[in-house]
């Protein structure tokens, strides 16, 4: 047992040196695993990415999380952990506005100017728990600001991040709902099925902002990472998700 | 009036092949080692297993090619070994469980079966806080209040110990003499069976090594199991005269007369006598010189080998009854004891056995 | 202090927990009873993988089963297009949903008591009955049924009690419908979340008085037995 263990914690110990713990919004997940496999190419850093929901990171990180960097799905958070001490002030900024998709896993379901929404004939109209996650919020904003909140209401159903919306739709038990572009996107276009891509102006930007974490100050490989995102490598392969910068 | 159980029944390691014809009344017993297939023979009977064969009880048949009542719709009456009562319902209900599903009423009455087996004051019971015999007596009423047109009986006092056994042997008795149907009863024990059956059947490996009326077939001497200390004949006598002063009854049988310890049976009662094969000496001459009460004069018809080298077991008439002895291989050489040959027989133990 | 239109949000969740564990372990008590039946009984080669079935719960992740339960009962799953094709439309978001899905999630915890007791009552009794005259379906109402009551005590609680605790699938198909979706455990989860622990805490905090209430009954109930 102990011969076995010794080894094992030190390779943990040495492999700390160039790595960095990195907590990413769930709909960040592709890009994320993406960026990762270039930042490793690029600096020689490993980052180390853990997926989830960014309310769920919160708690674990202001419990003791070792996360180093958080790649949050909203700006709020990063800006909350910042002012109770548990991220580095002034390391906070956005790396993604993400785009909101009414998205349907059945071709031609979707029109390209969302009329579906005010047609009704669905049954259920999937989005993610506006009290959770942005891209619920921000598919009510939309719906508000469309009026048509009242009317289709009753239809949904909720997923608690926005990863469990896309299921629901991409199953077909949700006929649509408001998903984030970046999941039904591939090398820049549509993956499957139809999608309306809900014009900007329909609700506030989905800011997802980037923040330094307590326990990454002073990290190489951290601010490494930071500062990659940054960069235009990191910032083509976001785009091409379909968020914009 | 007869029963009729034919079986075949292999499994591994086993095989019963039986082909019986019953009594249709009174206790036949199913004798032999553990594991001989008696009781697989009386769970075939119940439809507990399902042997091929037939079966047929007084004229109605059970089982037969293409037929075979299951269990429930046997009417007959199962006391089990472990008793078996329910133990989610007290011993009123137990008993009430086969009487309420029973197809005909039962003709002796309710009430009469529960005084037979003095259970009157158990009804309010429930089955723990009975003992073994008060368990096996309300699983032999709980049988006999379902009406049965047969009753079996697995070894019903094995799991008893001395004293719980003697209890319930004198039920058992009331039962033999009082029921009208036919008992099927299925012991290791020699002392349970010559007390209780009238017709014995022995069985042996799966197959019926021996059957017939219970004093004919206890005094075979070319069985081929051995009984050992338990060989010995039963026959049935009269109580002729008690003797107030020594406390002894003489008894008459056919071949003869016999004293024995008073028991307080009266005078003109039946009993059943049994003498064990090792409590009978032979000798050439009448002696009067000894201390042994019971001498009779007797044929030798033959003999066989014991288990040990040094013993014989010897088969004699007396007037109309069969007896045995136990002796010494070189005793019986000297006694120069051929079959035919005339000898007294010296009774050293006799038991009343009800 | 939560505020009144938030408690009345989690009160509607506690009653749907209820009713869900209520009708869920009722049909759980019909549907087990004859599987935990045939599973202490048969001799068939099917008892393996059937008691393995049952099982699965037990040992799969509840997202797994959540995960092809939404699958199975979605537009192009088997039982979804049975369920359309009858007429009920399909199950996913649906209270009914909820129910079958809890039915197969919670199926271990209430058919592995009553086999056990079924079990250990074994052949015997039933013989017995046999002989005087009851026929199986007799024999099974009055001497099984009675004296596995132990097992059917443990089998009602933990089925109750397991169908309350279940997230993880409800979850993946409930879709978060007020009074028709949104459980307890779930309203924990969303509490939780949105970092609105007062609210969460006495939600769950009456979660693990509840589970120590059940637990507590059950041993209670199952140690006077045993004595």
């Amino acid at each position: 047992m102990r011969r076995l263990f010794i080894p094992l914690l030190f390779a943990v110990c040495t492999a700390r040196a160039d790595q960095v713990q990195v907590a990413v919004a769930a709909n960040f997940t592709a890009p994320a695993k993406l960026l990762a496999a270039a930042f490793a190419k690029d600096s020689g850093h490993k980052a180390q990415l853990s997926f989830g929901g960014t309310g769920k990171f919160y708690a674990q990180i202001r419990n003791g999380a070792p996360f180093e960097v958080l790649l949050a799905a909203d700006d709020t958070t990063p800006a909350r952990l910042e002012a109770e001490g548990a991220a580095v002030a002034g390391s906070r900024y956005t790396y993604a506005i993400g785009r909101l998709a009414l998205w349907s896993a059945q071709p031609g379901y979707v029109d390209d100017q969302g009329t579906v929404l005010a047609r009704g004939g669905f049954k259920h109209l999937a989005i993610a728990n506006p009290k959770l996650a942005p891209y619920g919020a921000a598919a009510i904003e939309a719906l508000t600001s469309l009026k048509l909140l009242d009317a289709v209401q009753g239809r949904f159903v909720q997923g608690e991040n926005i990863a469990q919306t896309h299921q629901f739709v991409a199953s077909g038990n949700a006929e649509l709902g408001f998903v984030a572009l970046s999941q039904v996107t591939q090398d820049g276009r549509l993956a499957a099925g139809s999608a309306w891509i809900v014009p900007a102006r329909l609700h506030q930007a989905i800011r997802q902002d980037a923040v330094l974490l307590a326990r990454g100050r002073g990290k190489p490989a951290a601010e490494a990472w930071l500062k990659y995102l940054k960069g235009n490598t990191a910032q083509a392969i976001i785009k091409s998700f379909g968020y914009e910068i | 009036m007869s029963i009729a159980a034919q079986f075949k029944l292999a499994w591994p390691g086993f095989s019963l092949d039986v082909d019986l014809d019953l009594p249709g009344r009174g206790v036949t017993a199913l004798f032999g080692q553990s594991g001989c297939g008696k009781t697989t023979l009386l769970r075939c009977i119940a439809g507990l297993e399902r042997g091929a064969g037939r079966l047929a009880i007084n004229g109605e048949t059970w089982q037969d090619a293409g037929v075979f009542l299951p269990t429930h719709r046997r009417p007959l009456g199962y006391v089990f070994q472990d008793a078996r009562l329910f133990a989610h319902l007290d011993v009123g209900r137990n008993l009430d469980y086969g009487r309420r599903r029973a197809a005909s009423v039962n003709s002796r009455g309710d009430a009469a079966i529960i005084e037979l087996l003095g259970l009157g004051l158990l009804l309010e019971r429930l089955p723990e806080r009975l003992s073994g015999g008060e368990q096996q007596r309300v699983a032999i009423a709980r049988a006999l209040l379902s009406a049965p047109r047969l009753l079996l009986l697995d070894e019903p006092l094995a799991a008893l110990d001395h004293a719980r056994k003697q209890e319930i042997l004198p039920y058992l008795e009331r039962l033999r003499d009082e029921l009208d149907i036919p008992v099927i009863y299925v012991s290791h024990a020699a002392d349970e069976v010559a007390r209780l059956a009238d017709h014995l059947v022995v069985m042996e490996g799966g197959r019926v090594a021996a059957q017939g009326p219970l004093a004919e077939t206890l005094a075979r001497i070319d069985l081929p199991i051995r009984l050992g200390e338990d060989a010995g004949a039963v026959f049935a006598a009269t109580v002729v005269e008690r003797d107030a002063e020594w406390h002894l009854a003489r008894v008459e049988f056919d071949g003869g007369e016999l004293w024995v310890r008073d028991s307080g049976v009266a005078v003109g009662r039946q009993v059943r006598v049994r003498i064990l094969a090792r409590d009978v000496s032979l000798a050439n001459s009448r002696h009067d010189d000894v201390s042994i009460m019971n001498l009779l004069p007797a044929t030798v018809l033959a003999h066989a080998a014991e288990d040990h080298p040094s013993a014989i077991l010897v088969q004699l008439r007396v007037g109309g009854t069969k007896l045995l002895a136990r002796l010494t291989r070189r005793s019986a050489q000297r006694l120069d004891l051929a079959p035919g040959r005339e000898v007294w027989v010296q009774i050293k133990a006799v038991a009343l056995i009800g | 202090m939560p505020s009144l239109p938030n408690l009345t949000a989690d009160l509607g969740a506690v009653w749907l927990t209820f009713r869900l564990a209520t009708v869920t372990t009722a049909l759980l008590l019909l549907i087990g009873t004859p599987i935990a039946w045939w599973l202490a009984r048969t001799r068939s080669w099917w008892k393996g993988p059937v008691g393995a079935v049952v099982a699965l719960p037990i040992v799969l992740p509840p997202t797994v089963i959540g995960f092809y339960l939404l699958l199975l009962m979605g537009p192009d799953g088997a039982v979804g297009r049975f369920t359309v094709w009858a007429g009920i439309g399909l199950l996913p978001f649906t209270f009914w949903g909820l129910v079958v899905a809890s039915v197969f999630y919670s199926m271990p915890f209430v058919v592995q008591p009553i086999q056990n007791a079924f079990e250990a009552i074994g052949e015997r009794p039933l013989e017995a009955a046999a002989t005087l005259r009851a026929a199986p379906l007799d024999a099974f109402f009055s001497v099984a049924l009675p004296l596995a009551k132990p097992g059917f005590l443990t089998a009602t609680i933990l089925g109750f009690a397991h169908t309350v605790g279940e997230f993880g699938v409800v979850l993946m198909i409930g879709g978060n419908i007020p009074d028709q979706t949104r459980v307890v455990s779930v309203q924990i989860y969303d509490h939780v979340e949105a970092l609105e622990y007062a609210q969460a805490h006495w939600l769950a905090g009456g979660m693990v008085a509840f589970s120590f209430l059940v637990l507590l009954a059950l041993y209670t109930l199952t140690g006077r037995k045993a004595r």
